[in-house]
């Protein structure tokens, strides 16, 4: 296990230290220490490792991580996991705005709370939040699942395109050309995986599942009013 | 009163309405059949305070010219040097602005590449993401991070010489764009990860930030994931260039790109292109005024676009304190867009040479603007290079015999002295006195 001190140690050489795994992952397992609501850690990491953050990480931790496992023991800030293309990001403790924004891909789960614009614009990335979500989350989501265990605010999935929405509780109000869809059995067997792999203990049978409309894809003007 | 019975008595002339015009009233007659505004391409077509209305006072006595064709005239610049390890060095101040793959056809990417790469100056990515072609044609390729994010990874990222987080488009500032679904081909719509055939509504505003402190740390993010290699462009259409520009220095970027009302786009509403932002020419003094307040001009690149056309317009925009321009809709005429042979078959879309402006509907006759693969394949990728290389060289010809005119041994030379206005509403707009004067409204006795 490697030890990364980010205060005595910097930003920049933690960044560049794991980055440069990405030729000849020579060390897979990374510990970053005091990270203090740093922005920015693990960002644009490209190898299959494992890095725990000791304590609350700041803006975009993980971002557009690709194969890497990256654990924050902590909360995250705004836009964790931004553009992720593969790999895995875990959350201990909350998230705030913008977790999982235009994600590619790879699985984001956020064992606390998800703050407003959860997966916002994601692009199929798996995001599964333990707890509840704020408003505008799933705002023109394309493709990709977001799993709620808990309650999602205001506007769930506004201006939605192809991607899978799951909610556990309550819903306090669908966006424009967002509707609750029929829960078939493809659909409870890809949130059975998914719950499995985000350590989840919730039963797939309690979700109703949301999706488009699809009445917004193509302009017409009898459906000006709900811009 | 008409003279309904031709009785000899002298008649009425009909008169059209100065407001309600003939284009006017055919607007109204086509909204009111389809019940939706009018989408297309291209930049503002209404007439705005440009560098037409500023001339060159050139040398005489109190200025010593250089002999045209004999005395050297630098044209180099480095955009980026505020940051980046690597800064990007072009031979000359003119670049390729962005235009998309989707709204442009690959074998039109493939020739700005190439005509740029000839020319010694940079092209630039677009909604859409990079292509395999676009980067091999391109020896400097900027790298758009858009609002839309569409086929965004940080694999091309890290293939780019700069990134441009385009916060904003001269167009359409405020604005997204819409490319119809008709011109969503299986590649066009895999990039974008949108189903076939669905419009694809471009965002106006990033996901993931709100504001200026929220930019700044995007902007450390790119930084960290590219390793402070390449420079971080910021591109803001042109509506409060003072205050976005002296943000977009606040926030990091090494060169900040400003995008005037003439700038075009592939494809937004035209009451958006004509009604919202301000002319280019309007643009210049305020983004050099926050540089200059900052005490960062010419630390923190300024590039300029938005209907740049002739080797006049990049000297006037580098005398009033531009580092370069960039061009895209000259650009896209240089490699064959709205040439006159084809005009039978611009005639049967309903327009002509020089006014096709429907580029959302990807039936190009030029097969620029199009996913056709067999409008498309009308474009020859190395002509259509040579052509823009020409267009460069031209360009760079003509603001070098400028600026020697004016006594300068390098573009970067020229200054505002060097002009003066035509007009009291240009004047105003570059601080530069009305011809014949000393004098521009605002200007402050001393």
């Amino acid at each position: 296990m490697q030890q990364y001190d980010l205060e005595t140690d910097g930003l920049r050489g933690l960044n560049a230290a794991l980055q440069a795994q990405a030729a000849e992952p020579e060390h897979t397992a990374w510990e970053v220490l005091n990270p203090r609501g740093s922005h920015a850690i693990a960002v644009g990491l490209n190898a299959p490792l494992d890095v725990t953050v000791r304590g609350p990480a700041g803006y975009y931790c993980g971002g557009m991580n690709q194969q890497a496992n990256v654990r924050v023991q902590g909360s995250a800030g705004p836009g964790v996991a931004e553009n992720m293309m593969s790999g895995r990001v875990i959350v201990e403790g909350d998230a705030s705005q913008y977790a999982g924004a235009t994600g590619h891909g790879g699985l984001l789960v956020i064992k606390g709370n998800a703050s407003s614009r959860c997966g916002i614009s994601m692009k199929g990335i798996d995001i599964v939040v333990h707890g509840n979500i704020g408003h505008m989350s799933a705002f023109m989501a394309q493709g990709g699942s977001l799993v709620v265990c808990g309650d999602a605010g205001d506007a769930l999935g506004d201006s939605i395109y192809e991607a899978r929405l799951f909610v556990r509780g309550s819903v306090k109000s669908l966006g424009t050309d967002c509707v609750e869809k029929e829960m078939r059995p493809e659909h409870l067997d890809l949130l059975t995986g998914l719950l499995e792999r985000a350590e989840s203990d919730a039963k797939p049978e309690e979700f109703r599942r949301y999706g488009s409309a699809r009445k917004l894809y193509n302009f017409d003007v009898d459906h000006a009013d709900e811009y | 009163m008409k003279d309904m019975n031709n009785k000899g008595i002298p008649s009425t002339v009909p008169a059209k309405s100065a407001t309600f015009t003939d284009p006017v009233n055919a607007e109204i007659r086509r909204a009111a059949a389809t019940g939706i505004y009018d989408i297309r391409g291209g930049g503002a077509k209404r007439r705005v305070p440009h560098f037409d209305d500023l001339l060159f006072l050139g040398a005489s006595i109190s200025r010593y010219p250089l002999e045209g064709y004999r005395e050297k005239c630098e044209t180099k610049v480095t955009l980026g040097t505020r940051f980046a390890k690597n800064p990007v060095e072009l031979d000359i101040p003119i670049t390729i602005a962005g235009m998309s793959f989707g709204a442009l056809s690959g074998p039109a990417k493939e020739a700005l590449g190439r005509g740029a790469s000839a020319a010694g100056t940079s092209t630039t990515t677009g909604d859409g993401g990079m292509t395999a072609e676009e980067r091999a044609h391109s020896s400097k390729l900027v790298y758009q991070y858009l609002p839309s994010r569409y086929g965004m990874n940080p694999d091309d990222l890290r293939k780019a010489d700069a990134i441009e987080v385009v916060v904003g488009q001269g167009a359409k500032p405020g604005g997204g764009g819409m490319l119809l679904g008709q011109k969503i081909s299986d590649r066009v719509a895999d990039m974008r990860t949108l189903p076939k055939g669905i419009d694809q509504r471009s965002a106006c505003r990033h996901p993931d930030w709100t504001g200026p402190d929220d930019l700044e740390i995007k902007i450390l993010e790119l930084r960290e994931i590219t390793g402070w290699k390449v420079p971080v462009y910021v591109k803001v259409g042109g509506t409060r260039p003072y205050y976005d520009v002296a943000l977009a220095v606040k926030a990091g970027a090494d060169v900040v790109v400003l995008d005037g009302m003439q700038g075009g786009t592939a494809a937004t509403q035209d009451v958006f292109i004509e009604n919202v932002g301000l002319p280019t020419l309007a643009c210049i003094r305020p983004a050099v005024q926050a540089l200059q307040d900052l005490g960062l001009h010419r630390e923190v690149q300024l590039i300029i676009s938005g209907g740049i056309r002739t080797g006049a317009d990049v000297a006037k925009a580098l005398a009033l304190g531009a580092d370069a321009v960039s061009i895209g809709t000259a650009a896209m005429i240089a490699i064959g867009d709205n040439d006159p042979r084809w005009e039978a078959e611009y005639q049967e879309l309903g327009t002509t040479a020089g006014a096709y402006d429907d580029w959302h509907e990807g039936r190009d006759p030029a097969g620029i603007t199009t996913q056709d693969p067999e409008l498309a394949a009308r474009l020859d990728p190395v002509d259509a290079g040579r052509r823009l290389r020409n267009y460069l060289k031209v360009l760079t010809l003509e603001a070098q015999t400028i600026a020697r005119a004016c006594g300068h041994n390098h573009l970067h030379n020229l200054e505002p002295e060097d002009l003066c206005a035509l007009t009291m509403e240009a004047a105003a707009m570059a601080k530069v006195p009305l011809a014949g004067t000393d004098w521009y409204p605002g200007k402050k006795e001393t």
